[in-house]
């Protein structure tokens, strides 16, 4: 066997020893496999053919091999890597193991863990930190279910790096048909599942072929060893390297009132002094001063490195919120679509808020029920209510506030979240946000200098919603209509947004359906909102027919900003007016989905004004609303 | 080459955005776990054991809340047998860091002269043991750094960096938090606490290398020097304190003079020195390269309980 020996240089020339370890880069990887795969053996040898095993180990690895091993009278490597004593005694890996070796080039971190499908939660965490997978293959059996597993798995968390470890090629005699079948056979897999490029290698791991170099018992095979491919391959930092600037900020550190840093390790880009910066959530832009370190300031800082940040502005930041490229900013949002893998005992219970820790933020969350669950074998989505331990599915998040944040794919900092459970404060969940809900939500909110308030102060009036509810017919748009002309009559700058002109421009794609019923009121109430903001007085005249909806427009206002104004007249009073002649073909069945007739109407409980439409005129109630609303 | 430190012109900064070096990556992440604990621990502390990996993560967190000290206070669970030098670097290091040194003493061990030649295990249990949960529970600690590392002991290698201990400080291997990407979850009941290891991921290379680059100050006896050397159950140890050692035995010792240096370090007549001529970083590197035992073998803690010493140790609440 080719073992590393770094001795003859550490012995004849250490400085040149030292200058080639410090600058090596690192590379973390995991493997996967089953016992019977020969993984444990596989990462014994790595360790032993780098010589990271020392003589006291390796003594007493012999005389463990001769007493437990499972290879007879040769070593056992395996036992070199099972940990815990609950462990040997069943001779499986039960945790996730870290495992460290170098070679001249690089040096490594393994994460070793257990194959089995009651430990797919052991897995996503080793992998969550893995640049690269090495999915181990018994050369006699092929690809097996837990082969599917693995490498679905590894590609779900985002390793790009796939090695397909064809290993006890010495059991099937080093043949290169059998090797050549398991590739093909593996790729078609591949394919289906989004892995475009593999690495194949044919090895190994007890008698060390194609392990740290060319084995001769495969002439056939021209690639590289599994030691020379690890040494080779892109690490994630330096894709992280060459994206936009983020850092979530971890520590705000204030020694005194001179000074004020903004600490937190960079997940992408690079910054350099005098950077343009936009702080998020609130959106406030302002630029970088100094990048702050023991050693001295540094003229620019990368993915990948702890620093401290000094702004040039005195701008709120804290603990949570994320620095990012002022032109490039990351999505502000609070409503996703994640695939969660559940980690607990305890099942997951939809509408149950749950801590939500990404990056730094941590924040209040509620899954709801999965659209689906994923059978880790077959790949099939099945219907689900509910996610237990080892399940992976994809379900909606919201959280209580906006968060910055990039999908999963972008960034693994910044799309990967855990959950935690408030009261057992375990770690239940771990998450990967796959978009934001809302194209809205989308958009970066952008921070203006005139504010509201300098709107408000020049319209020298208090911006309100008068939100109009009632039957078709009851009257809405007759008394909004009187109630927009007596206060521009008083100098009010006010607006109408009346249901069936609405309907006639933003919202003439939306229907009659419940689902567009309530992104009907959505809009309008996104609309209303912004007309607030410039001060307006909005007046609305829809149907508006649900409660929920009425009450998530109330929400978006500021407290006492929305004057809910139900006007009351009886289904038969309104069908006996039928102004617009709509009730005949309702119950003609002309008009499908219409409220009172076909759809319900939800009156309000307890709205800010009540119209009896057939105790009062329409004139008579104009005034009351504007009494109520200037006194 | 131009002298023994030649290549130290590479310094730590950047060179290519793209590539980061190993050690670059291992010191941020480290810096990130300290300043995790920080911000989310109600009452952090930094255990310091004075030993070559606490100065590192003493280091670390210097850089990691610069130009403020350290948000954070060093215990030192002492006791007693510690070598001269060791308690003269940490006094040193309490001052330049600006940060404030506890030392705690276990009363018990204390009243009852525990030591190590009459005592054995019972040494370590009450000293170190029974001592870092009396003094985590008398400051109430919430959060302790420790300088472990992964490459050290087999149920280490499966420990978190955020590593739970229940009220009365139990370890449960099989009941650990997963802990994905470099996100950690802190929150813990009343009672509970935190051990966090925030350089799991350095190797003992790692650790040499990193001192020789920043220039962290070690206790010299990580040097070969020539000392007052006895030997003891076929070990060869340090004469720290001679009039102790003749105290304790009842009888001399015979002493010799040795060039030694030693490989970890802990109370002197239980950390075993070696022969060795390093004088220098460099050469204690080179020696630790080209040695053929690991680096606990010197300490007899590991040996006990067969194959599961210290995962047994730590499920009682040793470090």
């Amino acid at each position: 066997m080719t073992a590393y020996t770094p001795d003859a240089l550490i012995a004849d020339d250490i400085e040149a020893y030292l200058a080639q370890h410090q600058n090596k880069s690192l590379l973390r990887f995991i493997t996967c496999g089953s016992v019977d795969d020969g993984k444990s053996t596989l990462i014994g040898r790595l360790l032993f053919d780098s010589r990271t095993i020392f003589e006291d180990q390796l003594a007493s690895l012999e005389a463990d091999s001769r007493r437990v091993g499972t290879q007879g009278q040769e070593i056992d490597f395996a036992l070199l890597v099972d940990g815990l004593a609950a462990e040997r005694e069943q001779g499986i890996t039960i945790d996730v193991a870290y495992r460290f070796f170098s070679t001249e080039r690089r040096k490594f971190i393994v994460a070793d863990t257990p194959g089995h499908e009651q430990y797919t939660r052991n897995m996503v965490t080793g992998a969550s930190t893995a640049d690269l997978a090495v999915i181990l293959i018994d050369a006699r059996k092929g690809v097996l279910t837990q082969t599917r597993r693995h490498s679905y798995l590894a590609h779900l968390v985002g390793i790009r790096h796939i090695v397909l470890a064809v290993n006890k090629m010495d059991l099937v005699g080093y043949d290169r048909a059998t090797f050549d079948a398991i590739v093909a056979d593996y790729r078609e897999f591949a394919a289906k599942i989004g892995i475009g490029e593999f690495t194949a290698i044919p090895l190994s791991g007890f008698r060390g072929d194609n392990v740290a170099g060319a084995s001769e018992n495969t002439p056939w095979y021209a690639g590289p060893s599994l030691i020379e491919h690890l040494e080779s391959v892109e690490v994630d930092a330096a894709r992280d390297a060459a994206g936009s600037f983020r850092m979530p900020v971890q520590w705000v550190n204030r020694p005194d009132l001179d000074f004020r840093g903004f600490a937190g390790l960079i997940a992408g880009g690079v910054v350099r002094p005098g950077d343009r910066v936009r702080v998020l959530p609130s959106g406030k832009v302002t630029s970088v001063a100094r990048i702050v370190t023991l050693e001295g300031d540094l003229p620019q800082a990368v993915a990948g490195q702890s620093v401290t940040l000094t702004l040039a502005d005195e701008v709120d930041c804290s603990r949570g919120d994320v620095i990012a490229a002022a032109d490039a900013p990351p999505e502000v949002a609070d409503q996703f679509e994640a695939t969660i893998v559940w980690m607990a005992d305890e099942e997951l219970l939809p509408g149950r808020a749950y801590w939500l820790k990404l990056g730094t933020q941590t924040v209040s969350a509620t899954v709801q029920a999965p659209k689906y669950q994923i059978n880790v074998n077959t790949l099939e989505q099945l219907a689900a209510k509910t996610l237990e331990l080892n399940a992976i599915g994809v379900a909606t998040i919201a959280t209580d506030r906006r968060i910055g944040f990039e999908p999963y794919e972008a960034s693994k900092t910044l799309g990967g979240f855990i959950l935690i459970d408030k009261l057992t404060n375990a770690t239940v969940a771990a998450g990967m946000l796959n978009f934001a809900l809302r194209r809205s939500q989308n958009v970066h909110w952008q921070a203006t200098d005139v504010t509201r308030e300098t709107r408000i102060a020049l319209k020298n009036q208090q911006p309100a919603v008068l939100w109009f509810t009632g039957l078709s017919g009851a009257g809405k748009s007759t008394i909004a209509n009187l109630v927009e002309k007596k206060l521009a009559r008083m100098n009010r700058h006010t607006f109408l947004l009346d249901g069936d002109n609405v309907r006639h421009g933003l919202n003439k794609d939306l229907g009659f359906t419940d689902a567009d019923r309530v992104e009907n009121i959505r809009r309008v109430g996104e609309v209303a909102r912004l007309m607030t903001d410039a001060g307006l007085i909005v007046i609305t005249a829809f149907i508006s027919p649900f409660r929920a909806e009425r009450e998530m427009v109330r929400a978006m206002m500021a407290p006492g900003e929305f004057v809910e104004i139900h006007i009351d007249t009886p289904l038969a009073e309104a069908e006996a007016r039928d102004v617009k002649g709509l009730y005949a073909k309702a119950r003609a069945g002309a008009l499908k989905n219409f409220t009172g007739i076909d759809s319900p109407y939800e009156p309000p409980e307890a709205p800010e004004i009540r119209i009896d439409t057939t105790a009062m005129t329409a004139e008579e109630a104009a005034e009351l609303i504007v009494a109520r609303l200037v006194p | 080459m131009g002298g023994p430190c030649a290549y130290l012109a590479v310094t730590m900064l950047p060179t290519d955005p793209a590539r980061l070096t190993h050690l670059q990556r291992l010191e941020a992440e480290s810096i990130h776990i300290l300043r995790e604990v920080a911000a989310e621990a109600e009452r952090p502390v930094m255990l310091y054991s004075v030993g070559k990996d606490s100065a590192v993560m003493l280091h670390l967190a210097r850089k990691a809340f610069y130009p403020a000290p350290p948000p954070f206070p060093l215990l030192h669970v002492d006791t007693t047998w510690k070598f001269r030098a060791m308690y003269d670097l940490r006094d040193r290091m309490a001052r330049e860091s600006g940060m404030e040194l506890l030392v705690y003493r276990n009363p018990e061990a204390e009243a009852r002269s525990i030591n190590p030649f009459d005592h054995g295990a019972l040494h370590t249990d009450l000293w170190k043991t029974e001592g870092l949960k009396q003094a985590l529970d008398k400051y109430g600690f919430d959060a302790a750094f420790g300088g472990a590392r992964r490459d050290e002991e087999k149920s280490r290698a499966k420990e978190r960096v955020f590593s739970f201990r229940s009220a009365n400080h139990r370890w449960d291997p099989k009941n650990q938090r997963p802990e994905l990407w470099n996100l950690y979850n802190a929150m813990k009941s009343k009672g509970e606490s935190i051990r966090v290891f925030p350089i799991s991921n350095w190797t003992e290379l790692d650790v040499w290398q990193y001192i020789q680059l920043n220039d962290v100050p070690i206790v010299p006896l990580y040097f070969a020097a020539p000392r007052p050397t006895y030997e003891w159950e076929g070990q060869l140890f340090m004469a720290d304190d001679e009039a102790r050692l003749e105290r304790v035995l009842g009888r001399k010792l015979p002493i010799t003079e040795r060039s030694i240096r030693f490989r970890t370090l802990g109370c002197f007549p239980l950390t075993g020195a070696v022969e060795s001529e390093a004088a220098t970083l460099t050469d204690v590197i080179r020696e630790t390269l080209l040695t053929t035992t690991s680096e606990r073998q010197g300490r007899v803690i590991d040996k006990d309980a067969g194959g599961a010493g210290m995962e047994k140790k730590k499920q009682e609440g040793y470090f």
